[in-house]
């Protein structure tokens, strides 16, 4: 039901990218390579640099060092149109922000409407079948404030979802959330997967990276210290540092 | 004016026995409520008894003062002030549609202003500068001297076409001031979005004049509309100073008055009828700061 563009070469890649602010290195040196209709899951301490990195990989933050490439284009180069690059990212924030002065629909059509230039009946059309496809068909009409934590969120995902991008940016999307309410919204992202939705997600959900990644790197220091498939990195972690962390958070209940 | 703000939000015990739940207000309860009912009594007669004393004394002092029979005759004279009242309100209506047309005028140039010192880029900097410099210049310079600058000043020039009404002149004169003020407001309301709501936008691929207009703008509106309406009270009064250019105002109908009488009362009559129509304007800025900040307690967390 969602479309999904087609193609192999990698969506995002990034090369030494290198990223500070002020004395702190936030990224140094980091290599990511996405594969169409694959998830790739960020995990790491809290200022490991995981929610850096995916503004970096739509253009919020500016690299300091280093390439990204958005289906072989160098989105880098001070010359591209970044309002063109984001069109084609869809971006999910922990904190939702959705605008609140907006109803849900009007939320999610604005970008269609203003950006892509889609009519009013049409984006209307898609954005109502997407948000009852995300159980939230009844709220099109309330304003943000009086949904749910889980709902606010799905709504979120509707509105970045509503523009078909090729690239999907999660960030920490159930952090915000008690734990009931988790779990409504991660199973909106494993159906995305199933979709063939191309995405990339920091999360602090081992359980479900574990579950959901055909990609983990594991971040520190704003460095990617281990990657692998997720049987790799969950279960023969390489790095004693990553053993560390997950023993950390076997120990919190959280894996 | 409520001197004693009612504390209950609670029901009666009274009404409370039959709900159909079958509760019963415990002893516990009612005797709190008669305790609180009797302290808020004890506040009311309180606050009556220091009203009453306030009053009292504040009269004694005036009435009292050595220069109160002539301050009386000079400022508070009956004939002056009905001869004066509708001369007064004749010009009063100046001042109404002073306000009405500066207000829509200082809206909309101020708006102008906040956003052209948020635009980005370096071809805006010239106008940048320019926003800068004008709301820098016009919130420093005193009301009164931009008037007699604008309303004496432009027309000794002598240009052509350029109107020498003093009503016209006044009125650009306040709106250069005011606009300048309600810029500050409307830019204030733009910073106050929440970066994150700009990222939102801009995430989606918005530009950043399309996430001003649809995003920020509408935010920053609806959140300065308090003092946006206390801007508007304060323009409001001024409006009396466009009388030094020898517009008939309010003011100046008083002016005329204490000319030929050498009696202050029109004063007292062109102040009161100001006092009077600013009311209620601030109740209603009041009543919206008010109804804007229950909603955002039930609103959460933006």
């Amino acid at each position: 039901m969602i479309d999904i563009p087609e193609g192999s070469s990698p969506v995002l890649r990034m090369e030494a990218v290198r990223k500070t602010f002020g004395d702190t290195v936030v990224l140094r040196d980091v290599d990511l390579e996405v594969a169409p209709h694959t998830v790739t899951a960020l995990i790491g301490a809290s200022g490991s640099g995981k929610s850096t990195l995916l503004r970096c990989a739509n253009l919020l933050e500016d690299v300091d060092d280093g390439a990204i490439w958005l289906d072989g284009e160098e989105i880098t180069d001070p010359r591209t149109d970044q309002d063109a690059v984001r069109r084609r990212i869809g971006v999910v924030f922990q904190a939702y922000n959705l605008f609140p002065h907006m109803t849900v629909l009007e939320n999610i059509t604005l970008a269609p409407r203003r950006v892509h230039g889609v009519d009013r009946a049409e984006a209307e059309r898609y954005g109502r079948e997407l948000l009852e496809r995300l159980g939230l068909g009844a709220k099109a009409g309330e304003y943000p404030d009086r949904l749910s934590g889980g709902q606010q969120q799905r709504a979120a995902i509707v509105r970045a979802l509503a523009v078909r991008p090729r690239l999907l940016l999660l960030d920490e999307i159930t952090a915000a959330l008690d734990p009931e309410l988790v779990g409504e919204v991660l199973a909106v992202v494993r159906d995305l997967k199933g979709d063939g939705m191309t995405m990339v997600l920091a999360t602090h959900e081992m359980g479900f990276a574990r579950d959901v990644a055909d990609q983990v790197c594991f971040l520190e220091g704003g460095v990617v210290l281990e990657r692998g498939t997720a049987e790799q990195v969950f279960g023969d972690p390489q790095q004693e540092r990553t053993r560390q962390f997950l023993r950390r958070i076997v120990e919190a209940g959280r894996l | 004016m409520t001197a004693v703000k009612e504390e209950s939000g609670q029901e009666d015990p009274g009404a409370m026995q039959d709900r159909g739940d079958g509760y019963v207000p415990s002893q516990r309860r009612i005797d709190r409520e008669r305790y609180k009912r009797t302290r808020a009594r004890r506040a009311t007669s309180i606050a009556a008894l220091s009203t009453l004393v306030t009053g009292v004394v504040l009269y004694l002092v005036v009435v009292n003062a050595p220069g109160w029979p002539r301050t009386k005759e000079t400022f508070f004279n009956g004939r002056y002030a009905r001869e004066a009242f509708p001369k007064v309100l004749e010009g009063l209506w100046l001042n109404v549609r002073l306000l009405l047309i500066c207000g829509v005028a200082v809206l909309v140039l101020g708006m102008l202003i906040a956003i052209a010192r948020t635009l980005r880029g370096p071809v805006f900097f010239p106008l940048r500068a320019l926003a800068a410099a004008y709301t820098d210049f016009f919130r420093g310079l005193p009301l009164i001297i931009n008037l007699m600058i604008v309303v004496l000043g432009v027309p000794a020039l002598r240009l052509q076409g350029i109107t020498v009404d003093p009503v016209l002149l006044g009125g650009t004169a306040l709106t250069l001031t005011y606009s300048a003020y309600v810029a500050e407001v409307f830019r204030a309301g733009i910073e106050s979005v929440h970066p994150s709501q700009r990222a939102a936008a801009r995430a989606l691929g918005l530009t950043n004049r399309q996430a001003l207009r649809y995003v920020v703008l509408p935010q920053a509106v609806r959140r300065q509309v308090p003092p946006l309406l206390n801007d508007l009270v304060s323009l409001q009064k001024d409006t009396g100073l466009v009388s030094i250019g020898g517009a008939i105002d309010a003011v100046r109908a008083a002016d005329i008055i204490v000319g030929r009488s050498l009696n202050y009362t029109p004063y007292i009559v062109a102040g009161l009828v100001f006092v009077a129509l600013t009311i209620p304007m601030t109740r209603f800025t009041d009543w919206v700061t008010a109804r804007m900040d229950r909603q955002r307690a039930q609103g959460g967390t933006l």
